[in-house]
């Protein structure tokens, strides 16, 4: 009988008669005993889990240093690939290399100011988005090879479900869109997930501009039915129009913060240039 | 004297005798736990709209269920009558955050990609409702099989939808996994290309567009319906017994 489907049934639920055929364990099975077997089962699945974090979270942290380095490379896939260096084929290490090497860190506040002794990457955007707007620190990203510069900035808004975050590469000229990466916290596979699987719509976004041409911010935007002005707009996802228009917020709000700093990173070059 | 106890305890219980083999093969059809038994059908619905992560479902929803019916059938005759469905749970519970950590140090983009699902697993009736059926009241070798044989039956149902709602929603196979469809050509990870003139996707099946429905969840309906149709007009025995 067991194994069949009549054994789901109330009737057949097997704990009385096991207990019937053990007269001894019937008797132990008083008040003190459901206490004892509580306390040491709680005491041993504690023990369990807390040894199985002590030991596994120092490669796990490792790990997650790694993804997100990759991740916020990802942003520049593209210059990347064309420089001969796949993302995707590198190892580990070489990831940390090239961002030792290549990769200048900096954190800026909201009002574009660079902020002294700090690494972009120790910035936790889910902890800046909870603070004042005015208070809050955006990471920023120099990536430097083959004789041009890449600016990548970290952004973070809402998806359907859950939080949404990427980076968002733009060129030298702080306008031009170099690549972008997204991640999420629990979109639905196939649907809202396809802003971080979907590689074809994430290349939509490179070449698009974040300036119009009278010099107005008007960001990247992702078009339910597709897009219409080839230079801000990208196509929407269908099945996912919420995750898509949480995509097109994110990043409107989240570049629009960066832009005391693209202005004055503006000036100093163009100052640089006069020199 | 002493051999002869020890064949005797042998033919007694052997270790794959037909009676253990039937365990693990009749969940797979006709004892399976989401047509027949109609358990863990919430998450069935959830998480196959692509195979790949239907696949690795199904790889932690069998270890779960393994080793949880393991455990429960070595502490069955000791958990107190009370609060047995508790002392499940923190079993399954404990399994599924090992599984986690686990899963997180050894290969973390896995990990970020269905972090959501494993939680999901403690909330599966399937797992609980094989505790309570049947390792309560077996041996923990007889119940750990069953364990793998519920979690494969599940894990096949995922599998054969995910692939349904995936080539029909997406016209993709095992998008976003290691190991991309590489059977046709271009076009990246995708199986039937049916948009590029010359390839034979596009000359048999240029009339197909991807049918966003088998994109949602209501899809997996459909397809989990079709299968229980087709299970029963095949063993009629089936029919009103769920």
């Amino acid at each position: 009988m067991e194994g069949h489907y009549l054994s789901l049934l109330p009737e057949n639920l097997p704990c009385t008669c096991d207990r019937a055929h053990d007269n001894q364990k019937v008797e132990t099975m008083s008040t003190s005993y459901i206490y004892t077997f509580a306390l040491i089962m709680t005491v041993v699945v504690a023990a369990l889990l807390a040894g199985s974090k002590v030991v596994l979270e120092p490669i796990a942290s490792k790990n997650e240093d790694i993804f997100n380095k990759r991740q916020i490379l990802e942003a520049i896939s593209t210059p990347l690939t064309a420089a001969g260096q796949d993302l995707a084929s590198m190892s580990d290490d070489q990831v940390l290399e090239i961002f030792e090497k290549q990769v200048d860190q900096t954190v800026v506040s909201a009002t574009g100011e660079p902020m002294e002794g700090m690494m972009a990457i120790e910035v936790d955007m889910a902890k800046e988005r909870k603070k004042a707007e005015s208070e809050r620190m955006y990471p920023v990203y120099e990536v430097n090879f083959d004789g041009q510069s890449f600016y990548i900035f970290s952004v973070r808004g809402s998806g359907l479900w859950d939080a949404i975050w990427g980076n968002i590469a733009l060129e030298g000229d702080m306008n031009t869109v170099a690549g972008v990466s997204f991640d999420h916290a629990g979109e639905t596979p196939g649907l809202g997930a396809e802003i971080k699987d979907n590689a074809a719509w994430k290349a939509q976004f490179v070449g698009k501009k974040i300036y119009n041409d009278e010099g107005k911010f008007v960001s990247v935007t992702a078009r339910k039915g597709g897009a219409i002005d080839k230079n801000h707009e990208v196509d929407g996802l269908s099945g996912a129009t919420v995750t898509a228009d949480g995509v097109t917020d994110m990043l409107y709000k989240g570049l629009k913060s960066y832009e005391p700093y693209m202005e004055e990173a503006e000036t100093a070059t163009t100052s640089m240039n006069l020199n | 004297m002493a051999t002869t106890t020890e064949t005797k305890i042998a033919e007694k219980e052997p270790w794959f005798s037909k009676k253990e083999r039937v365990l693990m093969t009749d969940p797979l059809l006709d004892n399976n736990p989401i047509t027949i038994q109609v358990l863990g059908v919430c998450s069935a619905l959830a998480v196959t709209s692509l195979v790949y992560p239907s696949f690795v479902m199904a790889i932690a929803v069998v270890f779960v269920c393994a080793f949880a019916n393991l455990f429960t059938s070595l502490l069955r005759n000791t958990i107190p009558k009370a609060v047995r469905l508790i002392v499940q749970l923190v079993i399954i519970a404990t399994l599924v955050t090992l599984v986690n950590e686990a899963l997180k140090a050894i290969n973390y983009p896995v990990y970020k990609q269905l972090s959501v699902y494993i939680g999901l697993i403690i909330t599966n009736c399937i797992v609980m409702g094989r505790l309570e059926a049947f390792a309560m009241a077996n041996k923990p070798w007889r119940s750990f099989l069953d364990g793998i044989g519920n979690g494969l039956g599940y894990g096949l149902i995922l599998i054969v939808v995910g692939f349904f709602r995936e080539l029909f929603g997406k016209g993709t196979l095992l998008a976003g996994s290691p190991i991309p469809m590489f059977i046709i050509g271009a076009g990246e990870d995708y199986w039937i290309d049916t948009t590029t003139p010359g390839q034979w996707g596009n000359t048999l099946f240029w009339w197909y567009a991807n049918n966003n429905l088998m994109v949602m969840s209501v899809a997996a309906m459909f397809v989990i319906a079709v299968m229980i149709w087709w299970q029963r007009s095949r063993n009629p025995k089936l029919v009103d017994i769920s």
